[in-house]
């Protein structure tokens, strides 16, 4: 008899999703979907809206990295107010940004590892759900709790000191940026009394590196062993191909390291990235044109951006990226929970970077926003925590916004995602009738590897918002798990 | 020569010049009465009631009343900081402002009385009027729905003849703030700054720059609305 298991919700961005599960008579999984129920709108209601509201206004679709937003569309507006890309703000002006960039890198990767992996990690994938979350680690491992609630912290308020506020500030205007950085704030994160200093948290980040490897020796045949695929990684490097979250071009490998795209104007992005549409989810499917839809599909993110990069260039991250690499003997990494490595690395990377930012005196400059010839389009694109973020917009001839499109980093895993509940779908609930907690917590897992806004909710406070049920046939349910 | 008077806000005894706008004299005197459509030597409007108190018992709106000999003034009792509270949240209700990605926040004198009375959620059904906007002129984004119909910048912003930029169309529930389209093209950066300096909220937007003062440094971050009158009397 065959059965189709639905959770719901799992949620997206800061929204709901769904996974559905079909089995077969033989009670083997025919098909799982991941699907994104919830409708956003924005690339609508911000037509129509002033061109230099984007960077505030969009930002408000996300709470967890409004920052990524705000910056991705600032840069598609640099190019419509003549400012250029990438380079073409004054040096206080893109410096700044990048110190807002980075302390959101560093706070967000901080909170994923620390808030919502690390439960897995430290209490058991197969532990308690009552234990099985931050609340537990705070318990039982209250050091560790305490660097990730500071390192948080740490890279909020740098967020705020470059953006105005935490969360949805105003920093970047089209152009450049609203304030610098004055020598009283920078001195509290260079000589903040301890721990609350940059020394400091590029220690942490190291520590808390040192310990996924530490668990990842101890655990190699399940790191390893889960959601293994092979895929295309797309990101953005500098143009010498160094790891850079702010700017850079296109490039693309596939999983053998071939490069399928490389040294792309990100301006141009349309001639070489479609989306399709499915009829299941509001969520699109991005993929690379010249491939095609079935085999075109790529990762983005931390694992994507370290098998797309030469080198990262800061010296403690390119130590631990040369170790990462060895690892799979310099070809691209496919292992879907090296992910949490690849974003271990990346910290200490953002560590490296805002201390390097932070000594640099273009911060105390004034020169803050450029501007030259104004032209209708541009397009914006950062690497997010989560991975690449496109923003473009087109504005008419008073000024208003007539077009926007958005591709979310979310959107780009999306068949990853997809393909990753497939993989712990078949290895774990083939041939099984009811649901266990491990079976569930390994979807939940899966997608976590992608995307924290979905841990966000379903670890918060040891609740998974899941609401599993199991129907056979004819729709009668025949087991439900509700958190 | 102006004839001095006095008169009495809450109890507190203040002096003024007979005929004198009630809500000036009260600011002379460092006595706070909130405005939104009244600025200080222009011919009042009287149009947004923010500035009702009560004189002599009665209610009148203290921006179009004239100070007398011996008025005794209520302002800052429980029944006016509920009535004003109510006005706020009305004007609210009735427009669609959605303070956080409106680049007057921080300098939006409708918020700033809207975090003076604590207004958390209107009592009001939202109206959730259509209501469109012009960008059509090259120095004005003009977002009607912010509109609360002050009537400031048609008082204030005119060309070199006296002719105004601004004015209202139509009547009641389709009232309106339009521009002079061939006037607004003959409006200056300056020109265009002052409307929107004027503007108590976020409807007229000065085009191709926004958001250029830090969070921190904008006009309410660092002291609310009205403050500025009551320290320099203190």
């Amino acid at each position: 008899m065959s059965q189709k298991v639905t959770i719901e919700p799992v949620t997206r961005v800061e929204g709901h999703g769904k996974v559905t599960i079909h089995l077969d008579d033989n009670m083997n999984v025919a098909q799982t979907r991941l699907h994104i129920v919830e409708f956003r709108g924005f690339e609508r209601f911000v037509q129509g809206r002033p061109y230099w509201e984007a960077p505030v206004l969009v930002q408000r679709l996300c709470g967890i990295c409004p920052v990524s937003h705000h910056l991705a569309a600032a840069k598609a507006l640099d190019v419509i107010v003549g400012a250029g890309t990438g380079h073409g703000l004054t040096a206080t002006g893109e410096k700044m940004r990048r110190l807002m960039h980075y302390g959101q890198m560093f706070q967000s990767h901080a909170l994923h590892f620390f808030h919502l992996a690390s439960p897995d990690f430290l209490l058991g994938y197969d532990a308690d759900p009552a234990i099985r979350n931050v609340i537990g680690v705070a318990i039982n491992f209250p050091e560790l709790a305490t660097q990730g609630v500071l390192m948080r912290k740490f890279g909020q308020e740098i967020i705020e000191h470059t953006a105005g506020k935490k969360i949805h500030g105003t920093g970047a205007i089209p152009g450049g940026i609203n304030k610098n950085l004055t020598i009283e704030e920078r001195d509290i994160f260079l000589k903040g009394a301890d721990p609350m200093n940059i020394d400091k948290m590029i220690d942490w980040a190291d520590g808390a590196l040192q310990f996924f490897k530490g668990y990842y020796m101890k655990n190699r045949d399940f790191v390893d062993g889960f959601a293994y695929f092979p895929s295309n990684h797309l990101s953005l490097v500098r143009k010498d191909g160094a790891l850079d979250l702010y700017h850079g071009v296109l490039r693309a490998v596939d999983a053998n390291g071939n490069k399928i795209l490389d040294d792309v104007d990100y301006q141009d992005y349309y001639n070489y990235i479609e989306e399709e549409v499915k009829n299941w989810s509001y969520m699109k499917f991005p993929y690379l044109t010249h491939i095609g839809k079935e085999k075109g599909w790529y990762r983005v993110g931390p694992l994507a951006r370290l098998n797309t990069a030469d080198f990262i260039p800061s010296p403690k991250a390119q130590k631990e990226f040369e170790i990462y690499k060895a690892h799979t003997n310099g070809k691209p990494n496919n292992y879907c929970l090296h992910t949490h490595w690849a974003r271990l690395i990346e910290l200490l990377h953002a560590g490296e970077v805002l201390k390097e930012l932070l000594l640099d005196p273009d911060l105390q400059k004034d020169d803050l926003v450029v501007k030259g010839k104004k032209g209708k389009e541009g397009v914006g694109l950062v690497e997010a925590p989560r991975g690449t973020l496109f923003h473009h917009y087109r504005i008419d001839d008073n000024d208003a916004i007539e077009m926007a499109n958005l591709i979310v980093s979310t959107t780009n895993n999306n068949e990853p995602m997809n393909q990753s509940v497939n993989f712990v779908a078949k290895n774990m609930m083939n041939g099984q009738a009811v649901i266990t907690e491990p079976m569930k917590n390994a979807v939940e897992i899966a997608i976590r590897a992608y995307d924290p806004c979905l841990s966000c909710a379903t670890h918060a406070l040891g609740k998974m918002p899941l609401d599993i049920k199991l129907y056979d046939a004819n729709g009668v349910e025949m087991d439900h798990y509700k958190s | 020569m102006s004839e001095t008077i006095k008169f009495t806000i809450d109890g507190k005894e203040c002096q003024g010049t007979k005929g004198q706008l009630l809500v000036d004299a009260a600011a002379d005197n460092g006595v706070y009465i909130p405005i939104l459509c009244h600025m200080r030597d222009l011919i009042p409007a009287g149009s947004c009631r923010m500035c009702t108190v009560k004189v002599n018992g009665r209610n009148m709106a203290a921006c179009t009343t004239p100070a007398e000999e011996g008025m005794a003034i209520e302002n800052n009792t429980p029944e006016f900081l509920d009535i004003r509270k109510a006005i706020v949240e009305m004007l609210f209700v009735e427009g669609n402002h959605f303070c956080p990605a409106c680049e007057k926040s921080g300098n939006c004198d409708l918020q700033a009385l809207g975090y003076k009375y604590q207004m958390m959620v209107p009592r009001f059904p939202y109206a959730f009027e259509r209501r469109e906007i012009d960008a059509t002129t090259p120095k004005i984004f003009l977002e009607r729905n912010r509109c609360i119909f002050c009537k400031r910048c048609v008082r204030v912003i005119k060309d070199e003849e006296g002719r105004s930029i601004f004015a209202f169309k139509g009547r009641g529930t389709t009232l309106e703030i339009n521009i002079d389209r061939k006037l607004a093209a003959t409006m200056t950066d300056e020109m265009a700054q002052k409307a929107m300096d004027i503007c108590p909220v976020g409807c007229i937007l000065k085009k191709e720059i926004g958001f250029v003062t830090p969070i921190g440094q904008r006009k309410y971050d660092t002291m609310p609305i009205g403050s500025d009158i009551e320290n320099n009397h203190q």
